[in-house]
């Protein structure tokens, strides 16, 4: 009670300093946060744009004027290891397949659990939920095994198709059509003569559209980032196979990492892309997080 | 009113498109990953290199947990110095060091791999939960708030074979590394170059490269854990803080008895979430090194496992892989089952169990007037 009786009982001229100085001190936690954050990649940036006699020099706010050279010295001398272009092609086949057989198998598995009466619709459900768990690498040794015994490594087949299971995903399309999808709108379709896979395709897929979208982003940048399977799977190190992230990763092995403005200019390649697409999806993608957040 | 259509469309079964929709996933489910879940299990028992294929027991296992060392004498036998009486005996005594360096390396990863994860979850655990209460305090007022989060978490985004390379460059011990720069113009690096330079050992130094895969692991998930615990946060029912607040609770006060309590099914999800990525961490240990050889002081299990099967295109020793990824999954498996029963809601089962015991009661009581539910 005496407790209570204190705190009533103080006068409270300074609340509303306090609450300001508080509110103050955060805001620069945050700036020194946000700096920490953008730091490394300001520095990539600038040192991408320099020659290496002057990245010895020290650090520099303003950016140099030889990201031409340094493109035109990464297509001599990493002519073999990097090819940005062609890198950006094979991981946008994989990354686009990967996805479209993601989002699409996972709405229509979803559905199906939703949507229709069976024997074992909880069963599936159950053993869906189990899988989620288990982790990826521990699958890796027997699916390379698997692999090599079917000869499949080397192509792109076993980083495409696996995508159609994709179990966290069905997961929140589920939970997704389980607040946004009532079945009386395909008994409506039924009615007016619509197949069930077309009441699938052209009523169910339009009205998942948010979920799809956060989902589909997800996936893209999994896959797009994906450095562990691919380089497990292509094992040739053909240089006209390898996708973005396995070239960042010969250039980290090669021995002629001497040019480090080179070097940035690769590695800026690679991220630069995807950043600017962050920038302008990020809304999307951090409600999506939180989404995430809730529903798993 | 349900209509004679609507009737008639009851009347048939759609059971078979239900098994339909969802036949292409089980499919792919069982050729792409539970095969290999099984196979990853008996490839465990089988052998390695050249004798892939055959069932050797638990041989590998045994290599991988055994402590085996030679003696001084023996070592020298496999170095040559000493002679040894046949060819057979060297052969035993290489396969013998082999099995000691296989045991040491796997020893080194499992180590390594819950030292970077602690040093990765703990801090990021701390930055994100107060961030997180703080953007969610509703008495301050942080401006720029929107900004903060797209900037805290896209590290996240970026594809993390790239930020190892590049914080490869930016720790470089030569007097091209950014970060050695930074310190220079401080004042703590005296010397860049030259005989007595004091550069701080980046990359080749133990802890100093685990600490700054610490770092990466941390930069890369702060924001992402962040926006996961704000929405959690904001889950909770907002009365409860306004009452906290009438009743004079301090900010302290509100964060221990209210948000922790209320928010510990999101943070289990998140203690889960992070140890299994943690127990798979693999592109950052496995690029961060100078040359060609991954550094062993930040290898992880995952980096065990994939040089074990990645060794070549003839020497692909998937036993040990094997055996390595069972270990790996039955600690998972562990780790997961002790956070959820830590977790568990005891509140919840306590009352489970009492309404239980009414149940129990109420039904013997039923059963005096003659088993009829009053």
């Amino acid at each position: 009670m005496s407790n209570m009786k204190s705190v009533y009982g103080q006068p409270k001229d300074n609340y509303m300093f306090k609450i300001r100085l508080k509110s103050t001190i955060l805001f620069i936690w945050c700036v020194i946060l946000t700096i920490i954050c953008l730091l490394p990649i300001y520095i990539l940036v600038i040192n991408a744009t320099r020659l290496d006699t002057d990245i010895a020099g020290g650090l520099t706010v303003i950016p140099g004027k030889a990201l031409g050279k340094n493109i035109k010295t990464m297509r001599e001398d990493f002519g073999n290891l990097f090819k940005p272009l062609i890198g950006y092609r094979n991981s946008a086949i994989i990354t686009v397949s990967a996805t479209f057989l993601t989002v699409f198998f996972s709405a229509l598995t979803a559905y199906g659990i939703h949507v229709y009466d069976f024997k074992l619709k909880e069963t599936s459900y159950m053993i869906i939920l189990f899988i989620m768990m288990v982790p990826t690498q521990v699958t890796a040794t027997g699916f390379l095994n698997f692999m090599a015994k079917i000869g499949l490594t080397d192509t792109y087949w076993p980083l495409i198709l696996p995508a159609v299971a994709a179990p966290a995903v069905v997961f929140f399309m589920r939970s997704y059509m389980k607040s946004s999808f009532p079945l009386d709108i395909v008994e409506a379709a039924r009615i007016d003569g619509s197949g069930e896979f077309r009441t699938f395709l052209t009523i169910a897929i339009p009205m998942m559209k948010p979920a799809i979208a956060v989902q589909a982003i997800f996936a893209f940048v999994a896959n797009w980032n994906n450095f562990y399977t691919p380089s497990m799977i292509l094992l040739s190190g053909d240089p006209d196979q390898k996708t973005l992230p396995m070239m960042i990763s010969a250039i980290q092995a090669s021995d002629k990492t001497g040019d480090l403005g080179v070097v940035y200019t690769c590695i800026a390649l690679s991220i630069v892309p995807i950043i600017i697409a962050y920038v302008l999806l990020s809304r999307f993608i951090i409600a999506g997080v939180a989404l995430g957040g809730v529903k798993e | 009113m349900a209509s004679a259509a609507q009737k008639r469309i009851k009347s048939i079964s759609y059971a078979k498109y239900g098994y339909m929709f969802i036949l292409p996933f089980f499919l792919v489910y069982f050729f792409f990953q539970l095969w290999p879940l099984i196979n990853t299990f008996i490839v465990a028992f089988q052998g390695n290199g050249s004798e892939t294929g055959e069932a050797v027991g638990l041989d590998n296992f045994k290599h991988l947990l055994q402590k085996v060392s030679l003696t001084q004498e023996e070592n020298r036998k496999v170095l040559g110095i000493i002679p040894a009486e046949s060819e057979d005996e060297i052969a035993a005594l290489t396969a013998k060091k082999m099995q000691g360096t296989i045991h040491d390396d796997f020893v080194t990863a499992f180590k390594n791999t819950l030292i970077l994860w602690f040093g990765n979850f703990i801090p990021q655990i701390l930055l994100s939960l107060s961030l997180a209460v703080w953007f969610t305090d509703a008495k301050l007022k942080i401006p720029g708030k929107g900004f903060f989060k797209v900037v805290m978490y896209m590290p996240n985004i970026i594809t993390a074979a790239s930020v190892a390379v590049l914080f490869m460059s930016l720790c470089s011990e030569s007097k091209y590394g950014a970060v050695n720069q930074l310190l220079h113009s401080m004042g703590i690096v005296k010397e860049l170059e030259g005989p007595d330079r004091d550069v701080v050992k980046f990359v080749s130094g133990v802890w100093p490269a685990r600490c700054v895969i610490m770092f990466i692991q941390t930069w890369m998930w702060f924001g992402n854990t962040m926006i996961m615990l704000m929405s959690g946060i904001m889950g909770i029912n907002p009365s409860l803080f306004e009452a906290a607040s009438i009743d004079g609770a301090s900010s302290g006060q509100v964060f221990r008895k209210i948000t922790l309590p209320l928010l510990s099914p999101i943070m289990v999800y998140t203690l889960v979430t992070s140890m299994i990525g943690g127990l798979q961490m693999f592109d950052i240990p496995f690029l961060y090194h100078d040359g060609t050889v991954v550094n062993k002081d930040v290898s992880t299990v995952a980096v065990f496992i994939y040089r074990h099967f990645h060794t070549g295109q003839k020497y692909q020793n998937y036993g040990y892989s094997g055996a390595a990824s069972v270990l790996l999954f039955i600690v998972t498996l562990a780790l997961g089952s002790i956070t959820f029963y830590m977790n568990r809601d005891v509140d919840a089962i306590a009352k489970k169990k009492q309404r239980k015991e009414l149940q129990k009661q109420m039904k013997l009581q039923n059963k005096q007037f003659g088993g009829l539910s009053l």
